[in-house]
Parts: structure tokens; C-alpha cells; sequence
């Protein structure tokens, strides 16, 4: 256990420091920040000054090596575009994203679950308009299927706010909109659009799976007990598609973190895939690495909670060990 | 352990029950809506600290809660702000009076002391990208006469020192003296004498202010203003359309006949300080985009030729451009900065669509069977920009120059295009004085002076430089005018670049408020009043 997480850390630790350097030389190569926003009336001087202050008069190597030595001590530098620390610009903005992403992932299993089990049992054009339905899901652009549900709920009917975050509650500190009636209005309309792929997702894998576990042995001997169906559905059938479940839940939980760009985008949320994008057209460099640190950091641990899940679920799997 | 997942669902029902009943009575919760505007703006504010980055969204938010002491009104000319009246002593010295009613938002009296700190701040801002040193640097000497009088020396004389001054907010020196950028931001330094007054910073989501009770000018209608930042152009008009703001800026070009027909709206457009105009490569005899009609690299540089730029010229169809390519969201263009601008001359004309005449002066200049071009620009920057290079490229193909088109996300494109890499460049330019301007596009590029810093096409022409370095240093603004004026002239007449068209900026807000346009794109809420 303990090897199987040190492994894991060691995993995790090369990853980022590659994710660092990528993106150092992407954004090394685009260009410097300088020139894009400096005044046309700056003269050499200003320019020089400027390149000076923010260190990009170093070179590659030179950069990269002082930026390591900051980040070891948790200092991952000032965003040059809004002269405030990198990293609490993200944190900043991280329980936004996190709380879109969460509602969004639980909206997905609240429908996709029950959807998925119940089109598990039926077969004929039910299961195939269910079917359909889940392709349709997966198939729409978030762009797409987010500008829908804000001019049909925004704008033609006019029940809930087109974008941005609500009233926010803080809560040990982290400012979240989900204990506010108002942060609910706001948060509906972008964590659906968000929810629908994976909800789609779910569907179609929890279908599949339980109607092949309901042609099984267990199921089939559950039934002849006479265990009511629901009882075998959720007892028996379930339990046992929940490993690759939860393997697809947690990678999406980290893609649904990195695809909620665009919908914070669309809907104007606060989320830190917002200050992403705002990052890359400004070549704003430190907010960009530490964004990718972060996020990079959130998938490592997404995927270990899901391990030990595992784990957890099915008492045949250890890990660290080789079994077959 | 197998009953896990059932228990989990069962909470997960009841869970989604309280949840619905939750999301219905929040679907009834109806909005209030208090004595207060909502304005939706179209790019990020990054900081508050007025002096920290010299970008349009930062320097518009600013102008809510600090004053310059020259401003500019919605036409673009110079008018008093703090400074009530000004004059020179000698062309290199001017005296400022300072307006005596003027109180910071704390109640404590603006004196010339924190002007001269605010002139002094940019300099002591290291890690800006973008700094403010370029506006007053020209200035070597502050001096105060009194509390409400001031002397500025600049080192040579300086015609644009009044312009400039109208980039740089007054600060309250007790107020920030010693603080950070990060003390502006959470308010704490935030004292000025505008019209609103500082009460939140979302970052990325909202600014709120809240009116200024001792405002020196005329009292804004607005208790409360909201800045909500939608950036994306679907969020701005899904706000605007569902009541949640009251007024956008950048209004969406595609959605504009739909707000047009809608009762609920009003649209407010004027000629902006943005001229588009086509950049090109003088200097190099191999320019990077010219081949001749195989696709090889040609080695000669027709673009040096001035018979081969008129020909460019003459074969655009303005009229069209603006009419159909940018749906009527330009007027034509002949000069260098927009109309009412310093240095505007309204003598010039667009230059007319002659695609017979372009041929003639191609063979003239000995390609009669044109050559091969590739036009760049950017993507996502200006008005339908590339759809702006593929009508180029349409009516260059038509004279028999085969011209191809490439665009670019802006971040990379303007690093590219500044160092040279392309021979003919898209640019849109927003300037509010043709000497300046002209400095910047059209002046031999002299880093060390700040000459030509956008000139990358090298075109360099010694009477041009003259002109503008005479109107730079001209402080009689009706002869500075008349020298900026001839400076482009000269060089709109040697073609340095191909002027395309003025870009119209349009807002969009609810029918009974009005919003007198601005050309310099700015959103200001003290300036939106209901009928």
C-alpha cells in the first residue's frame, strides 16, 4: 500500500515537471507578454524595464530553473497581467470551478444512473429511444447545447439568469454558491450543460451493464431465490457494474474540470477555465503554468481516490501487488 | 457491502426530492430591481491599481472612481478635468490650475502634492507589462506653486503632453502612498475623486460601485452601478436580452438587425478611433509571403514599387467591404486616424475601386501577370477580420495577383507580425492624435526613441519623419494640427500602408436609457442616463 502510494507520488511529481517545461516553451516560443501590451509610445527603455522586472530578459533554461527553485518553496510567481501571486488568482477561483464540475458530475449520476439501470431492464423501443437519446447527448457541442438552454430558459421563458455566479455563502473560508437559493439559479443552467455528456455517458454504460449482469449466473440464481427485481437490479447487478463506473466517472470528473472551460466561457462563471483562456491570449505565463499545475495535481488525485475506490468496492483488487 | 449502493441510492432519491423542491422555489424567487445600473463589458478588468497595466478595459474602470487632469470627450478632444485651465509659459513649460472644489472620496481636498505623486507612481510600478512610464516620462521637472497651481517642464518641447496626461490618474497620496497593487484591489488605496465610489471586486465576475457623494462634476443618476464582466459575446447578449444587465458594449455584430427589430432595445453606434488598414513590407528586396506565379520565392519585392501599392489600393472595393463584409459596421477609409481626430484630413478621399487602373500600373511596374501573395491578420480580433482579408484576397486575385489568406489567434499574431515575419500584416489602429500615431506606424523605426515601434515594415521617408517630429514639438495645437495633418498626408500619399476602413462600435441597452457613443470604445456610467 504504502509503496503502491509512493509509486504514485513519484508518478505524479514527473508529470507535473513535464507539464512544466511543455508549457514553459510553449509560451517561451508565442512570445513575451511585453510586446503585447506595452504602449506603442514606450521607448527601449520602458520595453527593457519592463522585460527586466518580469525576468524574461533570462534565458530558457535561466527562467525555468529560478522558476522550479520559487516553486519549490510554493511560490509559482506573479501573473504578469493582473500583478497578484499566480497561484491564489487560482485558488481564487478553483471553488467555483470545483462546485460546477461537482454539481454537474452529481446531476449526472442522479439521471444517469437510475435512467441507465431502468433502460437495463427493457428491451425493445424503449431501451433503443434511450438509446438514441444518450448518442444525441454525447454527439451536441457543450457550446451548442449551452446556448440552447440559455435561450430557452434565459431568454425565452426568462425563469433563470443567462450567467454568472450567484450569491455566494463562505464556508471555512472557500466562497460557495450552492447553499443560496440565488446560487442555485445560477448554477442550474451551466452545471447541466456540463452534466449532459457524462450524463449520456452514464447512461449508455450503465445500460449495457446491466443487461448483460441480468443474463448472468448470480442474477439469474438471485432471481430463482426470489428476490423481488428491484432487489436484484440494486443489489446484485449494481454492485457489480460499479468498478468500471466509477473508472469512467473519475476521469471524467477530471476532463469535466478542463471542458468546463467553454461552459464558463458561454455563461460567464468565475471559474478558473475562464482565467485560463483570459491567460492565454495575454501570455500571461505564470498563471498559465499554475493552472496546469493545479489541474494537473487534481487529475493525480482524482485517479488515486478512484484506485482506492476500488479497492473499497471490489475486495479481489490490491494494490501495489501483482494479481491476476 | 452489497447493500451499499442501494442505501446510497435511496439517500441519493430523497437527496433529489429536497433538491427539486429546492430548484422550484428558487424558479419563482422573482427578481428585484433597485434604482441601479448593470452594465455588461466585453474584456477584463485586471487590476484596480490605476497605474498598474495600460490596457482599454483597466484605464475605462479606472475613469469610474479616479479624474486626469485633461480628459477627453465622447469626440475625442481635449477638455478640463481636475485641471480647470492651463497654459505655456514657455514651449517647455506649463502651468496648471488646479480645480479648488475638489474633494477625494474620503472628504479630504485634492492639492497639487498628490498630483505630483500620481505623476511620479508609474515609475516606482516594476512588474507591469504594460506601464504607464511612457505617458510621463517627456516630463523632467514638477514643480508646485501652490496647493492648486502646478508647473510641468518636459525636456524638449512637447505637443502631446496634454494628451498624455489624460492617460494618468490622480491618486490620493495619503491614501496610497506605500501601498501595493493588491491594496488598490481590495480597496483599501482605491481613494480617487470620480464619480463612483469603490465597494467590490469579484475578479473575472463583477466590480461594484456605488455613487460619490462629494463628485466635483454634475451628480451621477446611479446610486448603485454593477459591472458584470461577459466577455464571451453570447453571454453579453443572452444578459442583455434576459434583463440581467442593462447595457453592453461590443454588441455582437451578427445579432445586430435582430436588436434592431426588437422594441425592447436600443442601439447607439458611432465611428470609432479604429482604423483597419493593411501594413506592408518596404525594406526587404525577399519578402517572406511573395512568390511568383509557381509558388516560388520571387527575390524582388514588388511592394517597394509605389505603382504596385496603388494598384492594391485601387483594386479594393471599400464601398463593399463596409457595406457587405462588415454588414455596415465601417465607413471607408483615407487617413490614418479617425474623422474629428488631430490629424484627420477631411480633403482626402477613399481611394476609388479602379481594378482596370490597378492592372495598368501592375504592367506598368512590370507585372502584368501579377505574382503570388498570402495575406495575415488576426482571427478574433477586429470586426469580422477574416472575412475583411478573404474579400481582400478576392479583389488582389481579380487584378491577377493570386493572393491567399492565413489568420491567426492574436497572441501569436502580433508577436509574428512585430517581428516582421509576414509582408503584408492587417492592423487595426485607435489613436487619438495623427503625430502620434504616425510616429508609432510610419516613423523610422529608432527603438531607442521610441520611434516606429509598430513600423515593422521598415518604411521609412525623411520628410515624413520631419513632419511628425515638427508636430511632436509643436505646442500650439491649431499648427500642431496643420503639421500632423501634412505629416499624414505625406505618407498616406506614398502609400506606407493601405487604409481600409473606420470601424463603427455599437452598444446595445435597454429602450429608455441613452448612452451618448464614445470614439474611443469606452464604457462610462455616469454618462448613461434614462429618458
Amino acid at each position: 500500500m504504502t509503496t503502491f502510494l509512493l509509486r504514485r507520488l513519484g508518478h505524479g511529481l514527473f508529470v507535473l515537471l513535464a507539464m512544466a517545461l511543455l508549457v514553459f516553451i510553449a509560451v517561451y516560443a508565442i512570445g513575451n507578454p511585453v510586446d503585447l501590451l506595452v504602449d506603442p509610445q514606450a521607448d527601449a527603455a520602458d520595453r527593457a524595464r519592463a522585460i527586466h522586472a518580469l525576468g524574461l530578459d533570462q534565458s530558457l533554461p535561466r527562467q525555468f530553473v529560478a522558476y522550479l527553485g520559487h516553486a519549490l518553496r510554493g511560490d509559482l510567481g506573479n501573473s504578469f497581467v493582473y500583478g497578484t501571486p499566480a497561484l491564489s488568482l487560482i485558488m481564487e477561483r478553483l471553488p467555483a470551478t470545483l462546485e460546477l464540475a461537482g454539481t454537474a458530475l452529481f446531476v449526472a449520476i442522479l439521471a444517469g444512473l437510475p435512467l441507465g439501470l431502468w433502460a437495463g431492464t427493457r428491451q425493445g423501443p424503449i431501451r433503443q429511444i434511450i438509446d438514441g437519446l444518450s448518442l444525441l447527448g454525447f454527439s451536441l457541442p457543450t457550446f451548442w447545447s449551452g446556448l440552447l438552454l440559455i435561450l430557452i430558459f434565459a431568454v425565452t421563458l426568462g425563469w433563470l439568469p443567462p450567467g454568472g455566479r450567484g450569491e455566494t455563502h463562505v464556508l471555512y473560508g472557500i466562497s460557495l454558491s450552492i447553499f443560496t437559493p440565488d446560487g442555485w439559479r445560477h448554477l442550474i443552467l451551466p452545471a447541466s450543460t456540463l452534466a449532459l455528456f457524462n450524463t449520456a455517458l452514464l447512461v449508455r454504460l450503465v445500460t449495457r451493464g446491466t443487461a448483460d449482469g441480468l443474463t448472468q449466473e448470480y442474477a439469474r440464481y438471485a432471481k430463482a431465490r426470489g428476490l423481488p427485481p428491484g432487489q436484484v437490479l440494486t443489489g446484485h447487478v449494481l454492485p457489480n457494474i460499479l468498478i468500471p463506473v466509477i473508472t469512467v466517472l473519475g476521469l471524467e470528473f477530471g476532463s469535466t474540470i478542463a471542458f468546463a472551460v467553454v461552459t464558463e466561457t458561454l455563461f460567464g462563471w468565475p471559474g478558473m477555465g475562464k482565467l485560463l483562456i483570459d491567460a492565454i491570449g495575454t501570455l500571461d505565463r505564470p498563471v498559465i503554468v499554475a493552472y496546469l499545475l493545479v489541474t494537473t495535481t487534481l487529475f493525480v488525485t482524482i485517479n488515486l481516490g478512484v484506485d482506492l475506490l476500488y479497492m473499497i468496492l471490489d475486495p479481489r483488487v490490491r494494490l501495489g501487488n501483482s494479481h491476476g | 457491502m452489497a447493500m451499499m449502493p442501494a442505501k446510497f441510492l435511496r439517500t441519493a432519491f430523497n437527496t433529489l426530492a429536497v433538491l427539486s423542491f429546492v430548484l422550484l422555489s428558487v424558479l419563482h424567487a422573482g427578481q428585484v430591481r433597485a434604482a441601479t445600473l448593470v452594465i455588461g463589458l466585453a474584456a477584463d478588468v485586471s487590476s484596480l491599481d490605476p497605474h498598474f497595466l495600460n490596457v482599454a478595459s483597466n484605464v475605462a474602470m479606472s475613469s469610474h472612481f479616479f479624474d486626469t487632469l485633461v480628459t477627453t470627450d465622447a469626440d475625442g478632444k481635449l477638455i478640463p478635468a481636475l485641471a480647470e485651465s492651463w497654459r505655456t509659459l514657455s514651449p517647455t513649460v506649463w502651468e496648471f490650475k488646479l480645480r479648488k472644489d475638489v474633494k477625494f472620496q474620503d472628504g479630504s481636498p485634492l492639492t497639487a502634492d498628490d498630483v505630483v505623486f500620481s505623476l511620479e507612481r508609474p515609475a516606482t510600478i516594476l512588474n507591469s507589462p504594460g506601464p504607464f512610464t511612457p505617458y510621463v516620462k517627456q516630463i523632467v521637472s514638477r514643480q508646485i506653486m501652490d496647493a492648486h497651481t502646478l508647473r510641468l517642464t518636459t525636456a524638449q518641447p512637447y505637443g502631446p503632453l496634454l494628451l498624455d496626461l489624460s492617460s494618468i490618474f490622480i491618486v490620493s497620496k495619503k491614501a496610497a502612498q506605500g501601498k501595493t497593487t493588491e491594496d488598490f484591489n481590495t480597496g483599501r488605496a482605491l481613494i480617487g475623486t470620480g464619480p463612483f465610489r469603490f465597494v467590490k471586486f469579484q475578479r473575472g465576475e463583477r466590480i461594484e460601485a456605488v455613487r460619490n457623494e462629494y463628485y466635483w462634476g454634475p451628480r451621477p443618476v446611479w446610486d448603485k452601478v454593477t459591472f458584470r464582466i461577459l466577455t464571451a459575446e453570447p453571454a453579453r447578449l443572452a444578459a442583455l436580452l434576459s434583463g440581467q444587465v442593462d447595457l453592453i458594449e461590443g454588441a455582437p455584430p451578427a445579432d445586430l438587425p435582430r436588436l434592431r427589430k426588437d422594441a425592447r432595445f436600443r442601439l447607439e453606434q458611432r465611428p470609432s478611433w479604429r482604423t483597419l488598414f493593411l501594413q506592408l513590407d518596404h525594406a526587404r528586396d525577399a519578402s517572406p509571403d511573395i512568390t511568383d506565379n509557381n509558388g516560388k520565392p520571387l527575390g524582388r519585392n514588388p511592394l517597394k514599387d509605389l505603382r504596385v501599392r496603388r494598384a492594391l489600393s485601387k483594386a479594393i472595393q471599400r464601398q463593399a467591404l463596409t457595406e457587405r463584409t462588415l454588414e455596415g459596421l465601417g465607413i471607408p477609409a483615407a487617413n490614418l486616424v479617425a474623422p474629428g481626430i488631430l490629424g484627420h484630413n477631411d480633403n482626402l478621399r477613399p481611394e476609388a475601386y479602379d481594378p482596370e487602373g490597378a492592372r495598368r500600373l501592375l504592367a506598368e511596374a512590370g507585372w502584368p501577370n501579377g505574382f503570388g501573395l498570402t495575406l495575415h491578420g488576426p482571427n478574433n480580433r477586429y470586426i469580422n477580420d477574416d472575412q475583411i482579408l478573404q474579400t481582400i484576397a478576392q479583389f488582389f486575385s481579380r487584378i491577377g495577383i493570386k493572393t491567399r489568406v492565413e489568420t491567426l489567434p492574436l497572441s501569436v499574431y502580433f508577436g509574428r507580425l512585430r517581428n516582421a515575419d509576414f509582408s503584408i500584416g492587417l492592423l487595426g489602429w485607435g489613436s487619438l492624435a495623427g503625430d502620434v500615431a504616425a510616429k508609432t506606424l510610419v516613423g523610422t523605426p529608432d527603438p531607442a526613441i521610441g520611434w516606429g515601434s509598430w513600423n515593422w515594415g521598415r518604411y521609412s521617408n525623411p520628410r515624413v519623419d520631419g513632419l511628425i517630429r515638427d508636430a511632436l514639438a509643436t505646442t500650439d495645437p491649431s499648427r500642431r494640427r496643420r503639421l500632423a495633418q501634412a505629416a499624414d498626408t505625406a505618407a498616406l500619399e506614398d502609400l506606407a500602408m493601405i487604409p481600409l476602413h473606420h470601424e463603427i462600435a455599437t452598444w446595445a441597452m435597454r429602450r429608455n436609457l441613452r448612452y451618448p457613443p464614445r470614439i474611443d470604445e469606452f464604457t462610462f456610467a455616469w454618462q448613461v442616463r434614462p429618458e
